[in-house]
Formats: C-alpha cells, sequence, structure tokens
C-alpha cells in the first residue's frame, strides 16, 4: 500500500493506539494535518503551542498513557519547548510532532527554520530527525517505546515537509528489534544479592520510613506499596510528584515531605534510620540542605534509572528496578522492621503537636486560599482529578486536597512551570471525561495560559477553575516577606484587573466571583452544577497569607518553621 | 574545560583521568549529544576522539578521556548510557589500557637546526611524511607520554604547527575491563 509520508504519520499514531493529538498546524506540518481529517484521532485546537505540551502532559498524567501534540516548525516548535523541558523533568510519556522545513532547505535559514532536535536534545529522553517517509513509522514506533519504558519522557519527532510529502510503501515495526535501538535496555533483572542485602537493611530498622516518589506513579507500583506498608507497618510520605499514589486517608500516610511539607512527614525523614527511596530523586525541595538530611538513615534507593543512584545521596543499597518488582520482591524475601511502636509513638505526638493548620477566615472576607481549597474539596465527588499551577496555590493543594488514588493529581514538579494548570487540567479532562477536573490555580499563573479556556469551550470540555486571586506573584512575595525584609520588587499584580469575571465570559465560560464567605459556598455550588461549558471562580483571597510549614531553600530540614500559632512551645 | 598537561606515562596516570571507550550509533548528531552531555552536566572532557568502528558502518567508537574528578565516574557512565544513540561503555583504567595517540608535526628547518632535529626524531622513534626545502612534517604514532615527550622535545625547533588526535586505547590483554 502507498501512502504519503503524511497519511503513514497519522497511520502509524493510530497503529499506537493514540486517541487524541493536541495541536496547531502551521505552514511545515500542513501535509499532516490533511489526513487527520479523515482519522478517528480527536485533535484539539489549542491556542498557544504551549497549550498543547502542557494539554499533552496532563492527559498523560490522569490517564497514565502517552500524551501526543503536533505542532509547526520553527516558533510553534520553540513554543512547545517548555512544555516538553517540564515533561522531562517529570519523566512524563510525551511523544511531540514537529513540521521541519524540506530537507534541501535545511541549514539555510530558510523560513521558520529552526534547529528543534539541537534546541531539544538535553530536554528530551531522545529525538528524531526523520530523514525518509518510508522511515516514518519506525520512527512512531521507537518514540512510544521510549516514551513509555524505562524511566518514562518526552520524545520528538522533527518531520521535514518533503518527507511528510513524499510516497512510502507501508509498513508498521512488528517488534522491538525492528525499533532500531540497539543502545536502548529499560528494562533490567533484579538482583538477588542487592535485594537481599536492602532487605537485611530493612530487618534491621527501628525507624524506617517509606519516601515514595513519582516512579511509585510511573511503575503503577500503588497496589504493591499499599500491600508492602500495611505488611511491614513503616510510615510513607509522599512527594509533590507521588501525592496519591498512597491514600491520604491511610493512618500510615504521613503526608509530603520536603520544603512545604508536613512536620511529621519532614522530621520522619530527618530522624529515620532507615530511608526507603521508591522512585525518589531526592530533589532540594525535598532533602533541604543535603549533608543535613536524613543523617542518620541508611538509604535503600530504588530506581528503574541508575543515573539517580548516589547522583545526591549516597546509598547503603541502590536497587535498579521499577518500583513495583522491587516492593513485590522485597515482600517475597519477607522483609520486616523491628517493632515500630517507639517510632509510631513518636511520630504521632509530632502529627499531634504539629497538624496542617490556617487561620480562621473571618466571614466578610478576604477568604483563606487553604480554606477554600478544603470547601471545593468538601463538595467534590470522589475521584476529582485536581490540576495546580505553580506556587503558593500548588502547595496549598497538595496539602489541603486529600489524594486517595493515582492520576488525580496534575502538577509541574521538578520545572516548577508557571501557567501549567489551565491546560493540564483541559489534558486531564480530555483524557478522564468521566471525571470533575478542578484547577486550582494562581492568578499569576492564570495570565499566562487562560487563552486555552477558549479551546476548553470551542471544543466542549468542561473543567472548572478556581483562582485564588491574592493580588500578587503569591511565593515571590512570601520569600520577600521573609527573606528581603519585606521589600516588594515587581510582584503585585491587582486583584481587579483584569476583571476574571468578564475574561471569562469573553471565552464563553462562566465566570463566578467569591470575596466573603457566604459567597464562597455560593458558587462553589453553582460551579458544581455547571457541567456543560468550563467555569472560572475569582476567589478573592488573603494576600499576606503564606505556606507553612516552610524550610528556607538551603536551610536544613531540622529547621522547619511551621504556623505562628505553633511556634514557641515544643519547637 | 581546560586541563592540565598531562605529562606522565601510563604507569603513573593520575588516577582522575578514566577512558571511556564508548561504542555509538553512527547517527547525525551523536556527537553533539554527547558533547552536550557533558557540558550541561558539567562534566570535564580531556581528549575525544571518534571513527566508524569495526569497519561497518552502523557504529562508531568514541574513545573519551574524561576528568574523573570533574563529576563520579559512576554518573557520568550513568547519563552517557542513558544517550539511546550509545550502545555500549566500558571504562578503562589508564593502567589496564594500551592506549595510542597520532602526533603529527611541521617544523621549519635550515642548515643549522637539521641535524638536531633528526636527532630528535630518531630518538623518538618519528617519521618524517613530508619535506619541502623549508620544512618537514613529521608523525608519531605512540604513547601518550611519548607524543608528550616529542611535543617537548620540538618546543626548542620553530614549529609550524603540531596536531594530536587524542587517545585511542583498548584494554591490555589479560585485564578484564569494567563494562
Amino acid at each position: 500500500m502507498q501512502l504519503t509520508g503524511a497519511q503513514a504519520l497519522i497511520k502509524s499514531l493510530e497503529q499506537e493506539g493514540v486517541d487524541t493529538i493536541f495541536g496547531l498546524p502551521g505552514g511545515a506540518i500542513l501535509p499532516v494535518y490533511d489526513p487527520l481529517i479523515d482519522s478517528t484521532i480527536r485533535h484539539i485546537l489549542v491556542r498557544h503551542e504551549q497549550g498543547a505540551g502542557h494539554m499533552a502532559e496532563g492527559y498523560a498524567l490522569a490517564t497514565g498513557r502517552p500524551g501526543v501534540a503536533m505542532v509547526t516548525s520553527g516558533p510553534g516548535a520553540t513554543n512547545i519547548v517548555t512544555p516538553i523541558a517540564n515533561a522531562h523533568m517529570d519523566s512524563t510519556p510525551l511523544v511531540v510532532i514537529t513540521g521541519q522545513v524540506a530537507t534541501s532547505a535545511i541549514g539555510t535559514d530558510a523560513f521558520q527554520e529552526c534547529d528543534i532536535t539541537g534546541i531539544t536534545m538535553g530536554i528530551t529522553k531522545h529525538n528524531f530527525l526523520v530523514q525518509s517517509a518510508q522511515e516514518i513509522p519506525r520512527a512512531v514506533a521507537a518514540a512510544f517505546h521510549l516514551a513509555t519504558t524505562g524511566r518514562p519522557g518526552p520524545v520528538l519527532i522533527d518531520v521535514p515537509k518533503d518527507v511528510t510529502q513524499s510516497m512510502m510503501d507501508w509498513w508498521y515495526p512488528a517488534t522491538v528489534e525492528e525499533f532500531d535501538l540497539p543502545g536502548y535496555r529499560p528494562e533490567v533483572a533484579l538482583d538477588d544479592d542487592v535485594v537481599a542485602r536492602a532487605v537485611a537493611l530493612i530487618n534491621e530498622s527501628e525507624r524506617p520510613v517509606l519516601y515514595v516518589g513519582g516512579g511509585t506513579l510511573k511503575s503503577h507500583a500503588s497496589l504493591e506499596l499499599l500491600e508492602f506498608a500495611e505488611r511491614t507497618g513503616m510510615p510513607v510520605v509522599t512527594t509533590l510528584m507521588a501525592r496519591g499514589a498512597f491514600p491520604d486517608s491511610h493512618a500510615q500516610h504521613l503526608g509530603m515531605p520536603g520544603m512545604h511539607g508536613m512536620y511529621a512527614a519532614v522530621t520522619a525523614i530527618q530522624r529515620s534510620d532507615l530511608l526507603i527511596s521508591l522512585g525518589a530523586r531526592f530533589d532540594d525541595r525535598v532533602t533541604g540542605k543535603i549533608p543535613a538530611f536524613a543523617p542518620n538513615a541508611k538509604v535503600i534507593h530504588v530506581d528503574i534509572d541508575k543515573a539517580e543512584f548516589n547522583k545526591v545521596r549516597v546509598a547503603d543499597v541502590s536497587v535498579q528496578s521499577n518500583v513495583a518488582a522491587a516492593l513485590r520482591a522485597f515482600d517475597a524475601s519477607g522483609a520486616m522492621p523491628r517493632n515500630l511502636d517507639v517510632w509510631w509513638k513518636t511520630i504521632r505526638e509530632w502529627q499531634a503537636d504539629f497538624p496542617l493548620v490556617y487561620d480562621e477566615p473571618s466571614a466578610d472576607g478576604p477568604l483563606r486560599p487553604q480554606h477554600v481549597i478544603e470547601a471545593i474539596a468538601a463538595s467534590a465527588a470522589p475521584g476529582t482529578i485536581v490540576a495546580a499551577g505553580v506556587g503558593q496555590h500548588q502547595m496549598w493543594a497538595s496539602q489541603f486536597w486529600k489524594f486517595e488514588e493515582p492520576g488525580t493529581w496534575v502538577n509541574s514538579g521538578g520545572a516548577g512551570t508557571m501557567g501549567f494548570g489551565v491546560p493540564a487540567a483541559i489534558g486531564a479532562k480530555v483524557g478522564r471525561p468521566e471525571r470533575t477536573v478542578w484547577c486550582i490555580d494562581g492568578d499569576g499563573c492564570f495570565q499566562m495560559t487562560a487563552q486555552e479556556l477558549v479551546t476548553a469551550r470551542s471544543e466542549g470540555i468542561p473543567i472548572k477553575v478556581a483562582i485564588l486571586n491574592n493580588a500578587y506573584l503569591g511565593m515571590v512575595r512570601q520569600w520577600q516577606e521573609m527573606f528581603y525584609d519585606e521589600r516588594y520588587s515587581e510582584v503585585y499584580l491587582n486583584a481587579d484587573l483584569p476583571d476574571y469575571v468578564k475574561w471569562a465570559e469573553a471565552m464563553g465560560c462562566v465566570g463566578l466571583r467569591a470575596r466573603n464567605l457566604e459567597e464562597m459556598h455560593a458558587v462553589i455550588a453553582e460551579a458544581n452544577a455547571i457541567n456543560d461549558v468550563p467555569v472560572i471562580i475569582d476567589f478573592r483571597t488573603d494576600s499576606s497569607e503564606k505556606v507553612f510549614p516552610m524550610v528556607a531553600s538551603g536551610a536544613s530540614n531540622d529547621d522547619i518553621m511551621v504556623h505562628p500559632s505553633q511556634r514557641g512551645g515544643a519547637q | 574545560m581546560s586541563p592540565e598537561p598531562f605529562l606522565g606515562d601510563v604507569a603513573h596516570t593520575p588516577v582522575r583521568l578514566h577512558i571511556l571507550s564508548v561504542l555509538v550509533e553512527n547517527k547525525a548528531g551523536v556527537l553533539a549529544r554527547i558533547a552536550g552531555l557533558f557540558a550541561r552536566r558539567g562534566f570535564n572532557i580531556y581528549s575525544l576522539a571518534v571513527a566508524p568502528a569495526e569497519s561497518h558502518a552502523r557504529f562508531s567508537r568514541v574513545t573519551i578521556v574524561v576528568d574523573a574528578e570533574s563529576a563520579p565516574l559512576e554518573q557520568i557512565m550513568g547519563q552517557l548510557d542513558k544517550l539511546v544513540n550509545v550502545v555500549a561503555i566500558t571504562d578503562l583504567a589508564p593502567r589496564d589500557a594500551v592506549e595510542r595517540e597520532l602526533l603529527l608535526a611541521t617544523i621549519t628547518t635550515d642548515t643549522a637546526n637539521r641535524t638536531p632535529l633528526l636527532d630528535v626524531l630518531a630518538s623518538a622513534g618519528a617519521a618524517i611524511i613530508d619535506v619541502d626545502p623549508g620544512a618537514v612534517t613529521v608523525m608519531l604514532a605512540g604513547t601518550p607520554t611519548s607524543c608528550d615527550e616529542l611535543e617537548k622535545s620540538l618546543e626548542d625547533f620553530a614549529e609550524v604547527e603540531l596536531h594530536r588526535t587524542g587517545r585511542v586505547a583498548l584494554p591490555r590483554l589479560g585485564r578484564a575491563p569494567s563494562a
């Protein structure tokens, strides 16, 4: 069967089971948009290519399947660089297709030419510049294989216009061998000796902590984690990338560790004698000052990526494996720590002394952002997916929303990409249309990518957006208040400009506003009743509200600052 | 990226230098991927040599002498191994490797310096590969140390140009390399 390269590209995506492409056409990718008309694949036409990338990420985080985005060459390609970098930091499986100028024009500074494979070399797991139409199926099959196996990540396929316009004989690689990836060996067999050494450390531990990272979600190991944690009775902490990997309602769950982590989670790690890292990477937001991090703990580091071993923290045992297989092996070996009663007694005291708190909101407003999140959560359907931008609202969402299952928390961790929330929520809703999707956003983040609500409205993607509008770039404001003598530099945004309700309405969405408690409850109920169009709510929150607990940048986790109302006592 | 001069012989190679013999797919951009990785991770390359491997065009062999003090060798190898086009990495500690390097130099000659130059070349085992009335081009294929020594000896002469390839290496027979 003779096909054009463009037809082969679409057919290859169908072959990979792709149901949705997020994209925006342009000159170099134009040939591919023609056979798309005849395809069963749904295309979501975005308003900016960054939106396409974050939507694909939201889709991937909510479904566990790779997200797919397609854009044109030059500025189309550079506009999607931020989502690619974001996906690379968070190991999110993504396949990004970019148009490229014709092969004869490459290197001539042709119109809308840019070296996107060069630009994205350091922020993709791998990328391809496809040289002939005949090679398209191999590139697509290899891209999906790379994006989804081992440590997942973004893969970019750059396709010159003449390649999509020329003819090929249809074929599709049937086996991994045909992908032509001789250097790629994503899975390694578990080493029995290594498992035995890890189990020996577990068996002699008295103060263990399961330090659960995003790799636990990536390897679909939640069930194994639950079984292992319950059998051994160990405390669990879930990092920002792992929220939902272990139920927040579980008695063994101490919550999120790190810079804005729960006091008990942070302190349990600090006092532990064994840290079992499951697909986590000792990020600086978790460790704080590295030499002071969990100073008396031995470390078992489980990761599929061996380059993570001893990168930040030297491990006593490095277990190269996906998390699920490692936990099954630990279980099979009967790993069991010593009696943990004393350890739990200590942890329960920390939890009792330093729970998450915030000041009582006044009925007349301004609203407390934490209270808004709790109020939304209280009336949200079970299994609601929460997406967030980056900043204070993201930390509060992670702290105050209760996550019970994988795929319900969609956020930008490693890269900290402001503006992630709205498009990621849209992508999540496309992937899981039966779920309610709330975007907890900040006013600063919202203004970066809000145009995608036009996409959501026109494509019939009814997400709900809660803007915690404190009129500031709140996290930067918090640092300036705490560490720069309250010298506020370029952080004021103005709560009334733009008018978020009018903006929502201009985009065909429902716009609501709440300034006090009565309005807050009313607009949440109203938003919950609307299921056909996107709803945007402008919650007017207290500008001076800060995220606590907090470990200052570069400080030891021992110097965690709890909420002001909790200070002066047992600290 | 400014390595100190490396003047020891093989047996006295500072331990911080390691030779990575890296088999890569012979595809466009592979060298850029390796160079980019070293640059963004802050790993130092001391020397680098690339050529098609084992006479088939599918693979190339890249011999990278790395400064294992700029980053732990485990990190360098782990990150390198993640490059999809990297097929295999062999770590050769200098004392476990046989290493060779090619040196080419053009030296201005006159009646006064010709004899001493010939003496230097003879004692280094270098060959003359091109001549004209005012200059000679010489070649030495030898250990990095012998190339270092010749380079030093040639400092006494009016040298026009000197090029070295960077070393290539294979495991010393009878010693198992660590993969």
